[in-house]
C-alpha cells in the first residue's frame, strides 16, 4: 500500500538523482527538475490541509524490513503539514534564487541536487512515524547537509566546518538512535504516535529520553554543541539559509514536539529541556552582538531562537508548544529572508562585513525594506508575525508564573531586538569614514530579480501572517491546540512586557560602549574561570581521538603479513574451539569413503599444496596455489555445485593474474629462512589450524540437529521462478546478503581508486620544487 | 612488470575477448535457472579484460571499456539498490521480486524478473572491480621500476 506523502518525498530522491544525471550546462532545465517535486509537495500539501487540520491525519503502512518490525508508517499530521509546506515553500524560494545567486562556472546542478535530496530527507523526518525510519531520514540530513556546507570543496576551512558539523551531529544521531533502541524495548512499539498515546515510564525510558535530546540538541545546535552551527556558514548562502534557518536545525525542536505530548510530565523532561534551551537563547543572543560578519550575526540569532523554541518545549504545556510551534514559523519566515539579503548583498557588494558596508541603504532601498520587515519579525515588533508568536509565548509564560524563563527569554530577547537593529544598520547604514577600511556601498549594482524576489516574498509572508495570524493560528493549532496568535492583545501585562523588551534592546543598541565593555569583562571573567569554550573543547576531542587512533593503529596495524595472518588464523581456531569444548566436545565421526574419483581427487589436492610449499621461485607458487583452487573447484563438480565451481575458478583465475602483477616488485626466488622459532611457530599455527578446521568439518556434520536451510531452499526455489537454487539464494533468498557483499566490492573499488590516485598525487607534489609549492 | 607487446596473444585477445564477453552475458541471463549469474558473469567479464590487459596492457583496458570503471561500479550499485528498493514503492517489501512477462510474438515469450535486473547489478559492480584493479593498480606496476 502507498500514499501520496510517501511518493512526493520519493519524488525529492528521484529528482535529486535525475539532477545527477544532467549535463552540467543545462541550468535552465535543472532548476525545473528541482522545482518540480516541491511544487508536487506543495500541491500535496493544500489538497490534504482541509482533513489534515481537521484532525484526520493521512496515514498508510508501507512496510520496509517486516521482518525487523522496521515500517515507514507514513502519518501526515497537522505538525507534518506545517513542515512539509515550509520545506517546498522556503525550498522552491531558495531554488529560484540560486539560480541567480551561483556563478556560471559553478556545479548548480550538484548544488540542487543536494538539496533537493535534503528536502526530501527533511520530509521524510517529518511525515515518518515510525521511530527508525525517522532515524534513517535524520541522518540523510545530516549527510546532505555535509556536503552542502562542504559544496566549496576547495576550500580547506569550507572541509573542516563540514567536518564538525558532521562530526557533531552524527554523534547526537548516535546517541538518538540507542535512544530509541531503548524507547522501542520500553513501549513495545516503534510508532511514534502509538509510543506517545501510552507512554512507558521507568529508567529505561529516562535513559532513552536523554539519549533522544543528545540527538535533537546536537542537530538544533543547543549549548554546548552549538558551536558547529556558526561554523556551517562556510556554506552557500541559500543553503544557509535554507538548511541552517529554516529546516534542518528545526528537527530537533520537531522531534521535542513529537514526544512532548507523551513525556513533558516525565522527571527528566523539563529541568534538562528548559535549562538548555535558556541557556542557547542566551549564549546565541550574545554573542550575536559580538559579530561583525552578517552572517554570522543571523547564524547566532539562530541559536538564540532555537534556544527559545527548545525552552518553550521544555515547559512543555500546551499552550507552550503551541507557542513554541508558533515561534518556529516565524523564524522560518523571517531568517531565511534575512539569509537571502545578506547573499544578495554579498554577491553584489563581495563582503558581509558591517564594519566595510556603508550607505547600501540609499542605493538598494527595497532590499532595505526587506531587511527591515524581517528584521522587526525577529525583534518582535506589531504587525509582524514575530510579534504575534513572541506576544503568546510571554502571555504563555505570564500565565504559569515561570518567572526565571520569562526573564531570562525577556533578557534574550531585548539582545534579540539589539542584534536586529545592528543587523539593519550593519548592512544599509551609512558609517562615519575611517582611515583603518574603504567602505563599500554607493557603488554597489542592484541585484537582479531572482535574487530579491524570493526574500521578498518570504519577508512579505511574514507581514500578511502578522496582520491576519488566524491563518497561521489554523494549523499551529492543530498541531499543538492550547494557545492562540492574535493581532492585537488588547492592552495587557503581556504587551507591555514586550514593549519593555523592546525599550531595552533599542537603549542597548544605544550605548554601544557599554555593551562592548560588559563583553569584554564577561569574556575576561570566563577566561579567568578557565571555562572551557565549546570551541576548545571540540578541537581538543578531535585532538585526542586522532592521538588515540594514531596509537591504537601503532599496535594493531604494525605491517607484519605473518603476525596479521596469524591473528586472523588463531581467532578462527580458539572461538570455535571454545565453543565445541563448551557444548560437550562431541568427536569427530569419520563419514563414509568417497567414490575413486573423489578419493583421487583429494589426493591431488595434497600433493599440490605440498608442492606449493616446497616452490623455491615465487611464481612457481602463485602458479601452484592456483592449482590448489582449480583442483577444489573439482571436487565442487564432482558434489554437483556447478556455480560454486565456475566461481572458483573464475576467481582463482584473476587471483592468479593479480598477484603476478606484484610478484615484479619482488625477489624472483624466496630467500632460505633457516628453522628458527618463527618459522617453527608458522608451522605449528599452520598444522594447529589445518587439523581443527578438518575436525571442526568432521564433527558439525555429526552433531547437527535442526533439518538443513537447504533443503527448504529447494523446495521453494521453483516458487521463486527459478531452477537454479545457489542463483535464486543470491538475487531472491538472500539478496540483502548479496547487496552487502557488491557493496564491499564497490568500496574496495572505491579504495583502489582513492588510493592510486594519492600515490599519483604525491608523486606530482614531489616533483614541484618546495618554492614553487609554498608559492601555491 | 613491463608491457610488452606479443603478436601471439594480440591476435588470441582479438578472437576470445568477445567470446568471452558474449559467454558473460549469456550466463547473466540464464543465470536463473542454469548455472551463472551476476557473479560468474562479471567474472567472466572479468577474465576478458584481463585477456585484454595481458595483450594491450592497461591502456589498452581503458580503451575497450566503455564508461570509466568506478561510474560502472556506481551504475551497478544504483542499479541494485534501485531494484531493491522498487518493491517498495510499489507496494510490497525491501527486496521482494517481482516478473514482468513480455509477449515478443514472433520470437517468443520471455520474462524479464526483477532478479536479472538485480544480477545485472552485480554484474556491473564485479566487472568493473576487475577493471578498476586493472586500469589503476596494473598501470602502476607497468610503470614501477
Amino acid at each position: 500500500m502507498t500514499s501520496w506523502p510517501f511518493l512526493v518525498v520519493a519524488a525529492h530522491f528521484v529528482g535529486a538523482a535525475v539532477l545527477l544525471a544532467m549535463p552540467r550546462r543545462s541550468r535552465r532545465a535543472a532548476v525545473v527538475v528541482a522545482l518540480a517535486p516541491m511544487a508536487a509537495a506543495v500541491v500535496m500539501a493544500a489538497l490534504a490541509a482541509g482533513a489534515v487540520i481537521d484532525g484526520d491525519p493521512v496515514t498508510a503502512d508501507i512496510s520496509w524490513l517486516p521482518a525487523l518490525g522496521v515500517s515507514l508508517d507514513v502519518r501526515f499530521d497537522a505538525l507534518a503539514l506545517i513542515f512539509t509546506f515550509a520545506i517546498a515553500a522556503i525550498g522552491m524560494a531558495i531554488i529560484t534564487y540560486a539560480a541567480g545567486y551561483f556563478a556560471p562556472e559553478a556545479d548548480l546542478r550538484r548544488f540542487l541536487a543536494l538539496l533537493v535530496g535534503f528536502a526530501g530527507a527533511m520530509m521524510g523526518i517529518a511525515i515518518t512515524d515510525n521511530l527508525f525510519g525517522l532515524f534513517v531520514f535524520w541522518e540523510l540530513t545530516t549527510v546532505t547537509s555535509y556536503l552542502l556546507v562542504g559544496f566549496q570543496d576547495e576550500k580547506g576551512s569550507a572541509r573542516a566546518a563540514a567536518l564538525h558539523a558532521i562530526l557533531t551531529t552524527s554523534l547526537g544521531g548516535l546517541a538518538m538512535l540507542g535512544g530509541f533502541v531503548l524507547l522501542f524495548q520500553a513501549a513495545g512499539t516503534a510508532t511514534l504516535s502509538e509510543i506517545v498515546a501510552s507512554p512507558p515510564s521507568g529508567t529505561t525510558t529516562t535513559v532513552a529520553l536523554v539519549l533522544i535530546f543528545l540527538g535533537a540538541f546536537t542537530k538544533s545546535a543547543q549549548a554546548p554543541f552549538h558551536f558547529w552551527l556558526p561554523g556551517a556558514m562556510a556554506a552557500p548562502t541559500p543553503a544557509s539559509a535554507y538548511l541552517h534557518s529554516a529546516t534542518m536545525v528545526k528537527a530537533g525542536v520537531l522531534l521535542l514536539l513529537r514526544l512532548a505530548p507523551g513525556f513533558a510530565a516525565t522527571g527528566v523532561w523539563t529541568p534538562v529541556v528548559l535549562t538548555v534551551g535558556l541557556a542557547t537563547m542566551m549564549i546565541g543572543a550574545w554573542r550575536a552582538l559580538r559579530q561583525t560578519d552578517l552572517k554570522l550575526i543571523l547564524a547566532y540569532g539562530t541559536v538564540s531562537q532555537l534556544g527559545f523554541m527548545t525552552a518553550l518545549v521544555g515547559l512543555g504545556s500546551p499552550v507552550m508548544l503551541h507557542a513554541a510551534l508558533a515561534v518556529l514559523v516565524a523564524h522560518a519566515l523571517f531568517k531565511s529572508t534575512l539569509f537571502l539579503v545578506v547573499g544578495a548583498i554579498d554577491h553584489q557588494a563581495g563582503t558581509r562585513d558591517i564594519r566595510v558596508l556603508s550607505g547600501l541603504g540609499r542605493r538598494l532601498p527595497w532590499l532595505a525594506l526587506i531587511a527591515v520587515l524581517a528584521a522587526a519579525s525577529m525583534a518582535g515588533v506589531a504587525p509582524l508575525l514575530g510579534f504575534a508568536t513572541k506576544e503568546a509565548a510571554v502571555a504563555a509564560l505570564l500565565d504559569e508564573h515561570a518567572w526565571i524563563a520569562l526573564a531570562v527569554i525577556s533578557v534574550a530577547s531585548a539582545l534579540t531586538a539589539t542584534y536586529a537593529l545592528r543587523f539593519v544598520f550593519g548592512a544599509f547604514g551609512t558609517k562615519p569614514p575611517s582611515g583603518e577600511v574603504d567602505h563599500v556601498g554607493p557603488e554597489v549594482a542592484a541585484p537582479g530579480p531572482t535574487l530579491w524576489g524570493p526574500p521578498a516574498l518570504l519577508g512579505a509572508a511574514g507581514l500578511v501572517f502578522g496582520i491576519v495570524p488566524g491563518a497561521v493560528d489554523a494549523v499551529v493549532s492543530a498541531a499543538a491546540p492550547g494557545g492562540k496568535l492574535v493581532l492585537w492583545p488588547g492592552w495587557n501585562l503581556a504587551l507591555g512586557v514586550s514593549i519593555a523588551i523592546i525599550a531595552a534592546g533599542v537603549a542597548i543598541y544605544a550605548a554601544p560602549a557599554a555593551l562592548a565593555h560588559l563583553q569584554h569583562r564577561v569574556a575576561a571573567r570566563l577566561a579567568a574561570l578557565h571555562v572551557p569554550s565549546a570551541e576548545g573543547s571540540y578541537r581538543w576531542l578531535i585532538d585526542m581521538l586522532n592521538r588515540v587512533a594514531d596509537r591504537v593503529t601503532g599496535i594493531t596495524q604494525n605491517g607484519s603479513l605473518p603476525v596479521y595472518i596469524g591473528v586472523i588464523l588463531i581467532t578462527t581456531l580458539t572461538v570455535p574451539a571454545a565453543a565445541w569444548i563448551g557444548a560437550g566436545g562431541a568427536l569427530p565421526q569419520l563419514p563414509p569413503l568417497g567414490s575413486a574419483a573423489e578419493i583421487a581427487l583429494g589426493v591431488f589436492v595434497a600433493v599440490v599444496a605440498i608442492a606449493v610449499l616446497r616452490a623455491k621461485r615465487r611464481l612457481a607458487a602463485v602458479i601452484l596455489l592456483g592449482g590448489v583452487g582449480y583442483s577444489i573447484a573439482g571436487v565442487f563438480v564432482l558434489f554437483g555445485a556447478p556455480d560454486l565451481a565456475l566461481t572458483l575458478l573464475l576467481v582463482e583465475t584473476v587471483t592468479v593474474a593479480v598477484f603476478a602483477f606484484v610478484l615484479g616488485r619482488l625477489p624472483r626466488r624466496f630467500e632460505e629462512q633457516p628453522w628458527r622459532l618463527g618459522r617453527a611457530m608458522r608451522a605449528g599455527v599452520a598444522l594447529v589450524v589445518g587439523g581443527f578446521v578438518t575436525a571442526a568439518a568432521l564433527v558439525t556434520n555429526g552433531i547437527r540437529t535442526a533439518p538443513p536451510v537447504a533443503d527448504v531452499y529447494v523446495e521453494l526455489a521453483p516458487d521463486a521462478g527459478g531452477r537454479n537454487v545457489v542463483n535464486v539464494i543470491l538475487t531472491d533468498f538472500r539478496a540483502l546478503d548479496t547487496l552487502g557483499e557488491i557493496t564491499v566490492i564497490a568500496a574496495a573499488a572505491v579504495g583502489i581508486g582513492a588510493l592510486v590516485m594519492r600515490t599519483r598525487t604525491q608523486r606530482r607534489t614531489d616533483d614541484v620544487p618546495d618554492t614553487a609549492r609554498e608559492a601555491a | 612488470m613491463r608491457f610488452r607487446p606479443s603478436l601471439l596473444l594480440d591476435v588470441g585477445a582479438r578472437s576470445m575477448v568477445p567470446t568471452l564477453v558474449l559467454v558473460s552475458l549469456y550466463v547473466l541471463v540464464v543465470g536463473h535457472d542454469e548455472p551463472g549469474g551476476g557473479f560468474i558473469g562479471g567474472l567472466l567479464a572479468g577474465v576478458a579484460l584481463l585477456v585484454v590487459f595481458l595483450a594491450g596492457g592497461a591502456a589498452q583496458v581503458s580503451r575497450v571499456l566503455p564508461i570509466d570503471p568506478l561510474t560502472m561500479v556506481g551504475a551497478g550499485m544504483s542499479v541494485a539498490v534501485a531494484t531493491s528498493v522498487a518493491g517498495m514503492v510499489l507496494g510490497a517489501g525491501l527486496l521482494d521480486a517481482g516478473k514482468l512477462e513480455l509477449d515478443l510474438a514472433w520470437i517468443g515469450k520471455i520474462s524479464v524478473g526483477s532478479t536479472l535486473v538485480f544480477d545485472a547489478g552485480v554484474y556491473l559492480v564485479v566487472v568493473g572491480l576487475v577493471a578498476m584493479v586493472l586500469t589503476r593498480l596494473g598501470a602502476r606496476e607497468e610503470t614501477a621500476p
